[in-house]
């Protein structure tokens, strides 16, 4: 019995890290998507960007942790603006197929340059000494990086939710979410706004890379491999919303890790049922509107 | 060879541009007999292209997962063969033929309700399934090793599989023109103009009083159904089959096939893998890096510059040749 | 009273979105033949209470009748298999095709032939047939095998009309056909109005205030979600409840 209990803790313990990861990486591309009603499947190359950002700053410049963390937050939010302002921009009012065919393309050429650059190879993480080891909580030992990615997360998920209900841009955030048209209407520079979102999305998915380097392997065919599962948490916790992706990123965390625990055979099969499952009951998910 | 769409006016007679692929065709089978499996691969995913533009380009259904109903074409047909003893590669055909349609058919069913994003992340999510089965099946499927001993009996009892890949390239040639007749029949029906009114206003479909799920869903079997057929049509030819016919990457790269030679045009199925396949062929191995750059660019300057794909400029050409004197 | 049989009825129609009413308790009567227009502000419920006769949406409660029969909970392609047709406020036409397509695939509908896959579609002569008669009654022959994006603005409202001819309705739902249409060419629009078969009854949906009191011989002032009256044009015109909500702003700024 305490073996079992033990394994659930541990369990949950490394599904809610793996799901404020997934979060942080996926907000974003729940706010632009909704904002915009673009089909950005290329998300995934900024969080591949801060990983890379991460490691290369520790590992050949010998950054400090924490600078590191907050490079990658800051060289990809940076690095999204000129891309959103050269490319994506001009597609906002292009059809979906050819949003999607874009933002496919546009992770061919990143898997390419992150192999021209890095090679195949998955990139170690060096973590500082005191993110490494355990740490006792309740008479239970908790893997140190672990409790600081769920502790420094949970902090990133409250800034940002109290920035979005809080503040003047957030208060514009909502409103351009709600109704592009009537946001642009009562004097909302939404091109601006626009931008700026998409660069704090990236920037996120890119502190999100970094932060979940250790779990989500940093490799060039990580925009492709982990797509499926960026795109399950926008789409389960439904398009536009801040809550709902938050849950359903706890939820594919916990699962995922339950499955590769006690389900190892099925692989992640149970969670892509589960997501079939979740969209017929509501097709626009959990925490959707429904038109 | 301009964009081929069905129509009440529409000229349905065939042009003779619409001969050049298969004279092409042949000429290649007897003019450069070292390259008849590349040739035959670019045949099969030319029928494979064809079914993603009967849904992408005719019907408006956007998916990220049309490798589902071409893996498991592939694998139906290579378990028949390599596992249940059943030789007959027509026979394997009509079976991936049929699993591809009752997958089309269930799936269809379901995310056909959906739409956008949603509709995208279930084709996601059923090819990951379907992925994950083949993975983890392996008395069946050989799992990441691949399925082989897959042994195919003559075509009609007379023509055997040859190492030279003869037989596999004639083979795959009448199957495809098989497959192109069909699709192309239906392109110019009544059923094929009132699918490009879903596509191009399914809210107006529904005010017309057109059934619109139910014709998404038809049109998305036969997709599935075709699909199938190229999938087992891979496994005869290649004798194997391997995890990467279900894969993601797999169904990105016949859409960007597709993009290519142009979206629903007909022949920009049959452009597409063409200029894919060869380039692929002579540079990817070599410049793995390069060849992936060059993709990716390629689709975002189609997509910025020239929505037509390869034929569209084409037509652009002669267009502007047309105007001037 | 009712010695004429409305061809479409609804009765204690409502519906709520929430917290939010947007129609109310609304019985309304289309007869056989009618020339009928429903007018009301902007946000009376107008375009909520089509989409609920159509089947776009579902009434909250209450009954949509359509030719005796109840349709309520009837879906939107069969109450088009009984007669009703639509048109719609802003262009819902078949963007990258031609005139002539934009027309035939409705009669296609109509006639069932949008399934067959063995003859070509320009093999089936009468829906073209057809197709150009319908165009050439409202004069549009010429532009028949142009894009209809090609088409200027004023032609394309008439498309949108032709469309729904196409399904030869009994019912003819008009959502504002003339809008955004310059006020020297709707007056084309109404022509082609007065030139529809006599037995179509007709319920429009429109601003131009003009465009209601030419060609409607009924009125239904529809605000806040509730039937304020109903009457003939010139009782409408000089009920001062509608002079209070509805024309005062539109005919005295």
């Amino acid at each position: 019995m305490e073996v079992f209990l033990a394994s659930i803790v541990s369990v949950a313990f490394h599904g809610v890290a793996l799901g404020m990861i997934l979060y942080v990486i996926s907000v974003g591309l729940s706010v632009t998507m909704g904002m915009m009603g673009f089909a950005n499947l290329a998300h995934g190359v900024f969080a591949l960007a801060g990983g890379y950002v991460l490691t290369t700053a520790i590992s050949r410049f010998g950054m400090p942790f924490p600078v590191a963390l907050a490079l990658a937050f800051v060289l990809v939010a940076a690095g999204s603006v000129v891309i959103e302002r050269l490319l994506y921009s001009r597609l906002y009012n292009a059809s979906d197929l050819e949003q999607v065919l874009f933002t496919i393309g546009l992770i061919f050429i990143a898997v390419a340059v992150a192999r021209f650059i890095y090679g195949t190879l998955q990139q170690p993480v060096h973590l500082p000494g005191y993110l490494k080891g355990q740490f006792a909580l309740l008479g239970r030992d908790f893997p140190t990086y672990r409790v600081f990615i769920i502790v420094f997360g949970a902090i990133t998920v409250s800034l940002l939710w109290f920035g979005i209900e809080r503040t003047r841009w957030g208060a514009m955030v909502r409103a351009a979410v709600d109704n592009r048209a009537m946001a642009q209407s009562v004097g909302i520079n939404t091109k601006r706004l626009f931008t700026l979102t998409f660069a704090l999305g990236s920037g996120l998915a890119g502190l999100g890379g970094g932060l979940g380097a250790d779990i989500i392997a940093i490799q060039p065919t990580y925009p492709f491999e982990n797509l499926v599962y960026f795109l399950v948490v926008v789409a389960v916790g439904g398009l536009g919303s801040l809550r709902g992706p938050f849950v359903a990123a706890l939820v594919i965390g916990i699962a995922d890790t339950s499955c590769k625990y006690w389900l190892p055979q099925f692989g992640a099969f149970p969670i892509y049922v589960a997501t079939i499952a979740i969209l017929l009951w509501r097709p626009a998910g959990l925490f959707g509107r429904h038109a | 060879m301009s964009a081929h769409a069905g129509g009440y006016n529409a000229d349905p007679r065939l042009r003779w541009v619409e001969g050049l692929p298969w004279v092409v065709a042949l000429a290649a089978f007897f003019l450069m007999p070292e390259y008849l499996s590349l040739g035959a691969r670019i045949l099969i995913y030319i029928l494979y292209a064809l079914s993603l533009d009967l849904i992408v380009g005719y019907a408006g259904i956007i998916t990220l997962g049309h490798s589902a109903y071409f893996g498991l074409g592939a694998y139906v047909a290579g378990i028949l063969a390599a596992k249940v003893g059943v030789g007959d590669p027509l026979l394997q055909l009509v079976v991936a033929a049929a699993a591809g349609a009752v997958l089309g058919v269930t799936t269809g069913a379901i995310i056909l309700r959906t739409r956008a994003l949603t509709l995208l992340m279930l084709t996601l999510a059923i090819t990951s399934v379907l992925l994950e089965i083949a993975n983890k099946a392996t008395t069946l499927t050989g799992g990441a090793d691949g399925l082989s001993g897959v042994v195919v009996s003559p075509v009609l009892g007379m023509f055997k599989f040859d190492l030279f890949g003869k037989t596999a390239y004639l083979y795959c040639l009448a199957v495809l023109l098989l497959g192109w007749w069909l699709v192309r029949k239906l392109i110019y029906s009544p059923f094929g103009t009132a699918l490009t009114g879903v596509r191009e206003n399914s809210l107006r479909m529904h005010a017309i009083g057109a059934p619109v799920y139910w014709r998404l869903v038809l049109v998305y079997t036969m997709s599935a159904t075709l699909a199938g057929v190229a999938g087992g049509l891979l496994t005869q030819t290649n004798q194997f089959v391997g995890l990467n016919v279900l894969s993601f990457e797999s169904a990105g790269e016949l859409l960007v096939m597709l993009i290519l030679g142009g979206v629903g045009r007909l022949y920009g199925a049959f452009i597409g893998p063409v200029v894919y396949l060869v380039a692929q062929d002579m540079l990817a191995k070599q410049f793995p890096e390069y060849w992936y750059f060059g993709i990716g660019t390629m689709l975002v300057l189609v997509v910025m510059f020239a929505r037509g794909g390869i034929l569209g400029i084409v037509d652009g050409i002669l267009a502007k040749l047309r105007r001037k004197p | 009273m009712n010695a004429v049989p409305a061809v479409l009825e609804t009765r204690s129609l409502c519906k709520s979105f929430g917290a939010l009413t947007v129609a109310a308790d609304i019985n309304f009567r289309l007869e056989a033949g009618a020339r009928h227009a429903l007018i009301g502000p902007n946000g009376a419920g107008k375009t909520t209470f089509v989409n609920m006769l159509t089947g776009v949406l579902a009434p909250s409660s209450g009954q949509i009748v359509l030719g005796g029969a109840d349709v309520t909970r009837v879906s939107q392609a069969a109450r088009v298999k009984r007669g009703l047709g639509r048109t719609f406020q802003i262009n819902a036409l078949f963007r990258r095709l031609s005139v002539l397509d934009n027309v035939a695939l409705a009669v296609a509908e109509r006639l069932g032939i949008a399934l067959h896959v063995l003859r070509s579609a320009s093999a089936h002569a009468e829906v073209r047939d057809e197709s150009m008669e319908l165009l050439g009654t409202l004069g549009l022959a010429g532009e028949a095998s142009q894009h209809i994006l090609d088409l200027p603005y004023g032609k394309q409202r008439l498309v949108e009309i032709a469309i729904a001819l196409g399904l030869k309705p009994k019912v003819l739902l008009l959502d504002e056909p003339a809008a955004g249409v310059p006020s020297m060419e709707s007056g084309r629009i109404l022509q082609v109005l007065d030139t529809l078969p006599k037995d179509i009854a007709i319920l429009i949906i429109e601003h131009d205030m003009d465009l209601v009191f030419r060609f409607a011989q009924r009125i239904t002032v529809l605000v806040q979600g509730e039937v304020l009256v109903e009457g003939r044009p010139e009782e409408i015109a000089h009920d001062r409840r509608v002079h209070q909500v509805y024309l005062g702003e539109q005919r005295h700024v």
